[in-house]
């Protein structure tokens, strides 16, 4: 059965992205036999390049994944460079997974909240500094150019590159490195980006990768913040799939497939983009200069990222306020009464996609936590050396969403699988395996051999071992990696909405449908439901190996 | 304990190479009771030598030679099988266990009486009332006394020791000592000493061997 796991873990990660992608193609060229599309076409193509807009979705797409990405990895960057040993460094340690687990659609609907004409940064400043009266007449939120679209996936990409970056450091052991170059004379911010950052690249590559290739083709958030007219290509792409008129389904397979273009573009302008930095860099890494630049690296570096922080948790805050807030005068920082209302009236409506949330996120996460576990174990009996599948995990992250789940949907569809409870599950299995193996493989490898040695030699067999000593000691490693497993599904949107063909409904789903509307107050309810969820998970995951190590300590007297 | 019934431990001309080259080669007999101490510098393959008897060595090595118990094969058992005990530098106590806890995870099954052996075994070491304490509160030198117990109670056929004493302050680690190799001795024991340690040597008062 172990033997088994590897295998399994594959096929499942590889058959169902690419029987997607494969559903997507062909009727991207006309063949769709259920759909009456027999023969090879490029009648999509040409629907598809006579859209209104689309070179304005496309290049919208295109640059909101490259820019964002950009100056994510520059503040992750230079935090880590100027930051180290900092208050700043620990205490933005500690927020870094909650902050992560917080759904995009919920820091995205704060963050609208915070930027709107009438939201919490205007109120701040009014009309003390700008004496409006009334909220200004401007296009903040879903402006034309995604420039808040951008700036929300900044929000959400900064915690996931810097938990990358965290947990790929120890391995390069930078504090001899920093010590080494900086009795050479260096100044640490420079010393660490000329001698730390070289070798930290490689190993955050893919992360990066799939960073970019989110920030490309995103629905939820595109939805919140992006722009309308026209939206992005993904958001496009959704509602001609959603079109009641079965031809644009052709039509829409072949924009699937261009967002996969769009995309596979952006990874490579991003490959030049790496290759001309490594050629500029090349002088500077060896040029001898030990302190130019520093002071305002270090300021740069320290304050980006404080800021970011402070903004998306500003955002919680704002949700949290919008959800209780009674009469709200424009310029009044705060209401002027606080109710209940709101959340009393949500109630009743939030039970069964509560339930269907708990039980989604809980069976894919168990499935997805005992096949890594099954994976690990096998390769640690065999002495196997991970790294070459390792970007095979990555594939459902690196691949649009958008682009192969509707041909996943035909493909199941076709082996007659209908939308459905169980199919959502499978959908999350698929984007939390990958994340629930990062972040579990690196602990699963480093613990000492020792402790299995000395058990075995003590008589117990392998299979015992494993239970009783492995996954003890293994314990909160496992309750994170099921932690972040939960988040992960906690905030799909997409998967969710189309494997369940709209009628499996999730906290998620639900916050984003109430995007259109304009009720502010419940969606701060449900998306501040969305953003707690997975918090209590990480709670959960950090309290219960303390609690037990507690009540043994409590015989220690 | 259970001197009557121990059999020797005969390495039969053993040869670990890694990648071609050859580490080290021993060839040894080891009565009960007796301790064999392989001497080395870091990298002469000592762990290796245990790693490779014990049952945990890594496909790397090409190793060829019979490791026997007796008249025990130990190389076609699975290590949990072989009754080889370990004891390493660290005393790897489970944290996730008590005291009792530990020592218990050693016993075998099915006996009676696991409490009063366990009992009886922390107050041979001087550790009488531990059994409910967490291992983090102990102190080294108590931990690598409850280490000890726990290998002596899982009752090895032979036990292999990997630089035990390397961690302890240097009065504990005479005390430590005389109370492994007499404890060892007592339950008459073949044991296999690696230690860079000439004061190890000494004290185990065996064959030894020098490699590298």
């Amino acid at each position: 059965m172990l033997r088994l796991a590897p295998a399994m873990i594959i096929a499942l990660l590889v058959l169902p992205v690419g029987a997607g992608l494969m559903m997507v193609i062909l009727p991207a060229f006309g063949y769709l036999p259920a759909l009456g599309g027999h023969g090879i076409s490029l009648t999509p193509w040409h629907m598809l390049f006579a859209q209104p807009g689309l070179g304005r979705s496309v290049a919208v797409s295109f640059a909101s994944g490259l820019v964002s990405t950009a100056i994510a990895l520059m503040m992750v960057v230079l935090f880590l460079a100027a930051s180290r040993g900092t208050w700043l460094d620990r205490g933005i340690r500690r927020l870094v997974s909650p902050l992560l687990a917080v759904p995009h659609a919920a820091v995205a609907f704060g963050f609208a909240f915070l930027i709107a004409p009438s939201g919490l940064v205007a109120r701040l400043v009014s009309p003390s500094l700008t004496g409006w009266e009334r909220p200004p007449d401007a296009l903040i939120v879903n402006d034309p150019w995604g420039v808040s679209l951008m700036a929300g996936l900044v929000l959400k990409e900064v915690p996931f590159l810097l938990l990358m970056s965290l947990a790929a450091l120890p391995q390069l052991a930078p504090e001899k490195c920093l010590m080494l170059a900086r009795s050479l004379g260096y100044a640490p911010t420079v010393a660490w980006l000329k001698t730390v950052l070289p070798s930290l690249y490689p190993l955050i590559r893919l992360p990066v990768y799939a960073v970019i290739a989110y920030a490309t083709s995103v629905v939820d958030m595109a939805m919140i913040l992006g722009p309308t007219l026209p939206p992005t290509l993904s958001v496009s792409i959704l509602s001609w799939f959603n079109d009641p008129d079965i031809s644009r389904r052709f039509m829409a397979s072949a924009a699937a497939v261009l967002q996969l273009g769009v995309t596979l573009a952006a990874l490579l302008s991003w490959w030049l983009l790496e290759q001309l930095t490594r050629l500029l860099a090349r002088n500077w890494l060896t040029n001898g200069s030990r302190q130019q630049g520093e002071i305002m690296l270090r300021r740069v570096g320290r304050s980006a990222l404080l800021m970011s922080s402070t903004t998306a948790l500003a955002a919680l805050v704002g949700l949290g306020l919008f959800s209780v807030a009674g009469f709200w005068r424009f310029p009044e920082l705060l209401p002027q009464m606080l109710t209940l209302d709101h959340w009393q009236r949500s109630g009743p409506m939030l039970v069964t996609p509560l339930l269907n949330t708990a039980l989604i996120g809980l069976i894919s996460t168990t499935l997805a936590t005992a096949l890594v576990l099954a994976t690990l174990e096998n390769e640690h009996r065999q002495h196997l050396q991970p790294k070459r599948a390792l970007w095979l995990l990555y594939l459902p992250l690196l691949v649009p969403q958008i682009a192969f789940l509707f041909g996943l949907i035909v493909a199941a569809e076709s082996l007659s699988i209908r939308p459905q409870l169980s199919l959502v599950i499978a959908g999350h299995l698929l984007f939390v395996l990958p994340y629930v193996y990062l972040s579990l493989a690196e602990a699963y490898r480093r613990l000492d051999p020792r402790w299995l040695q000395v058990a075995r030699s003590l008589g117990v067999s392998r299979h015992a071992a494993f239970w009783r000593v492995r996954l003890p000691l293994l314990l909160a490693p496992l309750l994170t990696a099921f932690a972040v497993g939960l988040a992960i599904s906690i905030g799909q949107y997409l998967p969710t909405q189309l494997l369940g063909a709209g009628r499996v409904t999730t906290v998620t789903t639900e916050a984003v449908a109430l995007a259109a509307g304009s009720n502010r107050r419940l969606i701060g309810v449900w998306a501040l439901m969305q953003a707690v969820l997975p918090l209590i998970g990480f709670m959960l995951a950090l309290a219960i190996p303390r609690l037990l190590s507690a009540q043994r300590r409590e015989f220690a007297t | 304990m259970n001197a009557c019934c121990t059999e020797r431990l005969w390495l039969d001309q053993i040869q670990i190479a890694l990648t071609g080259r050859e580490l080290l080669a021993v060839d040894a007999t080891i009565a009960p009771g007796e301790v064999l101490t392989v001497m080395g510098p870091s990298g002469s393959g000592k762990s290796t030598l245990l790693a490779y008897i014990a049952g945990f060595l890594d496909p790397a090595f090409t190793a060829s030679g019979g490791v026997w118990l007796g008249e025990r094969d130990l190389l076609n058992l699975p290590a949990e099988e072989r009754g080889i005990g370990l004891l390493f530098q660290d005393p790897l106590l489970f944290p996730h266990l008590s005291v009792e806890g530990n020592v218990c995870f050693g016993l075998p099954r099915r006996i009676k009486n696991k409490r009063q052996q366990v009992t009886n075994a922390l107050e041979q070491v001087g550790l009488a009332g531990f059994e409910e304490r967490d291992p983090a509160t102990l102190s080294g030198g108590q931990k690598a006394r409850v280490a000890l117990m726990r290998l002596l109670l899982s009752k090895p056929q032979a036990v292999l020791m990997d630089e035990p004493f390397s961690k302890l302050d240097t009065a504990l680690r005479q005390e430590m000592r005389s109370l492994v190799f007499s404890q060892l001795r007592d339950a008459g024991l073949p044991a296999l000493l690696v230690t860079h340690d000439h004061a190890d040597a000494n004290a185990a008062g065996g064959q030894v061997i020098a490699l590298g």
